[in-house]
């Protein structure tokens, strides 16, 4: 009746995760019962859980991100600390079981779970704006997008719980990951959650695409979109090509579990070397589909605070797209010592080393736009200059590791974490907290506290280099990734160093959630009346902070790069506009719906119980269904109603 | 407006173009090319029309006209002025699956090199 499901799935023998999860079961109910006992539901089933709106998805994505990353960092505290103790005769608090599945899911979490939905989050909430639309090209499908991203979040939290999670690493190689290895729940629940969210991201980067490509403010062109907007086209056209590609490779290896197929198997003519492989045909362009966004919000965020037009945006833009197409020739780099002989691994190294230059490129666009400009230090500027110095490290020894001789010494070592850590960290992480930080104001129409923001940002970067920087010196010791056990005493000093590194991190974290309350608590002192709080360039800053549903009464007319900024010098404003009616898209349950069935049928397929995943697909089939024969999604919002709604909005609003 | 909004001189999603491709005409000559494509194949196969050996290649021709017919005919795939971006994301594609698929073949074809020889009855 329930599969592989009984009491046993519990893990009653382990205080650990018991603890934390009857923690996070409190929390969630006391969540729950604030709500309703406030009467907050309708409001948030109406205005949030079936938005389909950009804006309150962007923040949904966001939310869902920054709860996330708690969850992965807390994974990596835990790990340092065990490394960090666990040397010579000394065992540590964690069993190598249990150890091997908090490194699993920690790097899960942090890469689809954290730095996924932290960067669609800011493309949602600001493409759109900076096109100077009304919404993304299809809204209830951005609706379904995200809560398919949170289901399968859902399940991987789930494995906390009931059941276990992987114990093979983030990217569940085979044959460990095969049934004869690793005959429990653990991989299911990796490949379920990641298949349902991956559907997902695949129809978010559909949207996108389309959004960018096919509507724009009148007037704006391909060459006055902001930088912003070519790096999520190019993230999004990235996400199109590379998704597919770990959907289909995933799926072979649950045919391979589920139904006995050898497409990965040691035995029966299987290759589990064609997983590796798949598996980094789409590693490697998704960790450019992270890092295009984040170079994208530097550009706007150096350029803003250096009051200067971005230097050089036709070199910014080719760059991207030149990342874009070589993102897809250097995916081998991962596996150098698999066995490839010289021309191949001679090949991909070249090209890895060649796609350096385009983003070389764009550091230097970075600093010439600081040069000569009168730079503001604000957060989001400091995280820039921060991710400047941090990245280019982790550049040049992504250069070096880019060398096969060097990779065969520095494969799978401490200086291999060290090294992606340094970009993901320094690139993406910095990059989402300073678009965090220069967007807020935007969304909620509060400026966030400087003072705690200033303090997280020095605690995420000193933290950053204590905890790494011994990584690196460890690796080139020989220390390799993913010990349960320190078998050098040696080595311990350095790792007691990543640990302080590990807390000083956690003092950031705890300086930006003080920041969030503090600027919370004294909004109203805080409050952005001009819509352009930075002295922004582009559209986003042209409306009220924050935006109408409809973003733009009159959308603008673009004529220029830096079209808000042209708008400003020129002092262009619409004597009496002139307001059309506009059609809304209304609120769509279908999204949370089908990601109800889609988390029952993951879990259902996760412990084998048959009967509940016929039923969840044909929930999720009927829901479509019937949504599909609904004829009314929009509403009329009339001309006389913007109207109104404008001389409201316009009232509160100040001269710029 | 510069060149690039010329090259992509685009409109909205849902706009029908004043000439559209989508009459009854092309829909008829696209599905006789199709079927002519598939009895083709099948008569190549089935016969010694062809010199034997060469039959996968004249298949593989015949399986590109095949993509071509329905990319003309079906999915309307043209060079008119709203096609830029179709042929583009079209060209993106192949260039990618070209990419994966190829360098996969490579990839692991080449995964031998650093293998020692071995007697071809350890093979079997």
């Amino acid at each position: 009746m329930l599969g592989r499901l009984s009491w046993a799935a519990i893990p009653f023998d382990e205080p650990l995760p018991l603890i934390s999860m009857a923690v996070v079961m409190l929390a969630i109910l006391g969540v729950l019962t604030i709500v309703t006992v406030k009467g907050w539901l309708p409001y948030l089933w109406r205005e949030w859980i079936t938005s389909v709106d950009h804006k309150r998805i962007g923040v949904m994505y966001m939310l869902l991100g920054l709860v996330m990353l708690l969850r992965g960092f807390s994974d990596a505290i835990m790990m340092r600390t065990q490394q960090a103790i666990a040397v010579g005769g000394a065992q540590g608090y964690l069993p190598p079981d249990h150890y091997d599945q908090i490194f699993s899911a920690h790097g899960t979490i942090m890469i689809f779970f954290v730095a996924m939905p932290l960067v669609i989050g800011l493309m949602n909430f600001v493409v759109p704006l900076q096109l100077g639309v009304r919404d993304v090209a299809f809204p209830v499908l951005n609706s379904v997008s995200f809560w398919l991203t949170a289901s399968g979040a859902l399940l991987i939290n789930a494995s906390l719980v009931i059941g276990n999670f992987a114990r093979t690493g983030w990217m569940g190689y085979p044959p460990l990951s095969e049934l004869a290895f690793s005959p429990d729940v653990g991989v299911d629940y990796y490949l379920w959650s990641l298949q349902i969210s991956g559907i997902g991201t695949l129809l978010s980067g559909v949207n996108f695409v389309t959004t960018i490509l096919k509507l724009r403010a009148p007037g704006m062109t391909y060459f006055r979109m902001p930088v912003f907007c070519w790096t999520a086209l190019a993230s999004s056209l990235l996400i199109v090509a590379a998704f597919p590609i770990l959907t289909a490779t995933l799926m072979m290896l649950l045919l391979d579990r589920y139904l006995g197929m050898h497409f990965f198997t040691n035995d029966a003519g299987g290759n589990q070397m064609m997983y590796v492989n798949l598996f980094w045909a789409w590693g490697h362009p998704e960790v450019y589909i992270l890092i295009l966004p984040a170079f994208g919000v530097f550009s706007e965020v150096v350029a803003t605070f250096s009051g200067k037009a971005l230097f050089s945006y036709r070199s910014m833009v080719l760059a991207t797209l030149g990342i874009c197409v070589l993102s897809f020739t250097v995916w081998l780099h991962h596996f150098f010592t698999m066995g490839a002989g010289a021309d191949v691994n001679a090949f991909f190294g070249i090209m890895s080393s060649i796609i350096a230059v385009p983003t070389g490129v764009k550091v230097f666009n970075w600093l010439f736009t600081m040069f000569r400009g009168r730079i503001v230090y604000r957060t989001p500027m400091l995280f820039a200059i921060g991710f400047l110095v941090t990245f280019v490290i982790g550049g040049m020894t992504g250069v070096l590791l880019a060398v096969p001789p060097v990779d065969f010494v520095l494969h799978n070592s401490a200086f291999l974490v060290a090294h992606f850590h340094n970009v993901i960290i320094g690139g993406v992480v910095f990059g989402a907290f300073a678009g965090y930080n220069y967007w807020f104001p935007k969304v909620f129409g509060f400026t966030l506290d400087e003072r705690w923001g200033k303090a997280g940002f020095w605690c995420w970067l000193v933290g950053f280099y204590l905890a790494f920087m011994p990584l690196y010196v460890l690796g080139l010791h020989g220390m390799t990734r993913r010990l349960q056990h320190i078998s050098d005493p040696s080595w311990q000093p350095w790792l007691l160093v990543a640990e302080a590194g590990a807390i000083v991190i956690m003092c950031g974290i705890f300086c930006q959630v003080a920041q969030l309350y503090v600027s919370i608590r004294t909004r109203e002192l805080r409050r952005d009346l001009t819509g352009d709080p930075w002295n922004g360039r582009t559209l986003e800053w042209a409306t009220t902070s924050p935006p109408p549903a409809y973003n733009f009464a009159v959308l603008p007319q673009v004529e220029t790069i830096d079209a808000f900024w042209e708008m400003k010098r020129r002092g262009l404003t619409p004597a009496q506009p002139i307001y059309e009616t506009l059609e809304m898209p209304r609120g769509s349950p279908i999204g949370v719906v089908t990601a109800f069935f889609a988390s029952v049928t993951g879990f259902a397929l996760i412990w084998h119980i048959w009967w509940m995943a016929i039923l969840g697909l044909l929930g999720a089939a009927v829901a479509l269904l019937v949504f599909g024969w609904s004829d009314d999604r929009e509403r009329e919002l009339t001309a006389a109603e913007v109207a109104q709604l404008e001389r409201a909005r316009r009232g509160l609003r100040q001269p710029a | 407006m510069d060149g690039s909004a010329r090259l992509f001189g685009d409109r909205p999603p849902g706009v029908e173009q004043q000439e559209s491709t989508a009459n009854f005409l092309s829909y008829t000559v696209g599905l006789g090319l199709a079927i002519l494509a598939t009895i083709g194949s099948f008569v190549v196969s089935q016969t010694d029309l062809l010199w034997a050996p060469g039959i996968p290649v004249g298949l593989v021709v015949l399986a590109f006209a095949q993509i071509g017919v329905h990319l003309v005919f079906f999915l309307h795939l043209g060079s008119g002025p709203d096609n830029t971006n179709n042929i583009l994301a079209l060209a993106f594609g192949v260039f990618i699956v070209f990419l994966v698929i190829g360098g996969s073949c490579w990839i692991i074809a080449n995964l031998h090199a650093n293998m020692m020889a071995m007697p071809a009855q350890m093979l079997h």
